[in-house]
C-alpha cells in the first residue's frame, strides 16, 4: 500500500497553486517532476502529483494514461484551451502556479510534511 | 483461451491532438471488462507510445486489440518508412523525432523502450519503405 502524502483537495493550502480543473479528489502518493512526456509515462507512478511546464493536450493524455493524481503546471505556463477541455472531459485534476518547478516541488513537499 | 473482445482503430496521422484516442478508448473498455488496473495502465501506456510513434513517423496507421481471459494483444501497423535499425531504435534516448515534436514533449527516445518495459512480449516486423507492425502482449495477472 502506497503511503498517502495528502489529498488533491489539500493543495488549497498551498499558496500560489491554483486549481484550474478539478476532477475527482485523489490521494497523492508521490511527487514527480519532468517535461518529457515519454519519460513521465515510463517513470511517473500511479497517484503521483506531476509537476511540469507542459500545458498541452498531450500532457492531459499522459496524465490520464499514467493515472497520476494531478498535474501542477508550473513556471507560469498556461494550460491551453484544448487541454482544459480534455482535462474536464477526462476528469483530470490540473493546477497552475507561477512558482518555478523547484519551488513548486518544495511547496508540495512541505504540504506532505504537514508544514504548508 | 476465452476471447472477450476485439477492437479496431484507425490512428490519424500528423495529428498530435487526436493521438491517444485509441488507447484512451481501450483503457475505458478494459475498465468495463473489470481487467486489473495495473494491467490496464500497462496496455494504455504501451499503446499510447505506439500511437505517438505512428503519428510522428508514419502518417498514422491502425491499432488492433484482442482481449482474452489470459492476455491482451495489441498490433500497431503502419505504412511508414520502416525502422532501419530496430536494436538502435530500442535504445533508451535514441530518437529521430523532429524538433517540433520535441517541443511538444515527445521525442525523448523513450517510446519503444517504454513499450518494451510495459509489455510482457514485444515483436517488431519492419521493412524499409513498406511499413512497420509492432505486436505486443500484456499478460493478465
Amino acid at each position: 500500500m502506497d503511503n498517502v502524502l495528502f489529498s488533491t483537495a489539500d493543495l488549497a493550502d498551498c499558496a500560489g497553486i491554483e486549481p484550474v480543473c478539478c476532477g475527482q479528489e485523489r490521494e497523492v502518493t508521490g511527487i514527480y517532476c519532468c517535461d518529457l512526456l515519454s519519460m513521465v509515462m515510463g517513470r511517473a507512478q500511479e497517484g503521483d502529483l506531476w509537476i511540469t511546464v507542459m500545458g498541452n493536450v498531450n500532457a492531459i493524455a499522459v496524465a490520464a494514461l499514467a493515472d497520476v493524481a494531478c498535474i501542477v503546471v508550473a513556471e507560469g505556463a498556461v494550460l491551453d484551451e484544448e487541454a482544459r477541455t480534455k482535462a474536464q472531459q477526462q476528469g483530470i485534476n490540473v493546477y497552475c502556479t507561477e512558482l518555478p518547478v523547484y519551488q513548486t516541488a518544495m511547496a508540495v513537499t512541505a504540504l506532505a510534511a504537514g508544514g504548508a | 483461451m476465452g476471447e472477450l473482445v476485439k477492437l479496431h482503430y484507425d490512428v490519424p496521422g500528423d495529428d498530435f491532438t487526436r493521438a491517444g484516442e485509441a488507447s484512451s478508448d481501450v483503457k475505458k473498455k478494459l475498465k468495463t471488462l473489470g481487467i486489473d488496473p495495473g494491467c490496464i495502465r500497462k496496455v494504455a501506456i504501451a499503446m499510447y507510445e505506439g500511437e505517438i510513434n505512428m503519428v510522428i513517423h508514419a502518417h498514422g496507421g491502425t491499432a488492433d486489440v484482442e482481449v482474452t481471459t489470459a492476455y491482451i494483444d495489441i498490433a500497431l501497423a503502419d505504412q511508414g518508412p520502416g525502422i532501419p535499425d530496430v536494436a538502435l531504435a530500442m535504445t533508451e534516448g535514441f530518437s529521430t523525432a523532429p524538433e517540433e515534436v520535441r517541443n511538444l514533449g515527445f521525442g525523448a527516445g523513450m517510446g519503444l523502450p517504454n513499450m518494451k518495459k510495459y509489455t510482457d512480449d514485444i515483436r517488431i516486423e519492419t521493412e524499409l519503405g513498406v511499413g512497420t507492425t509492432v505486436y505486443m502482449r500484456v499478460n493478465i495477472a
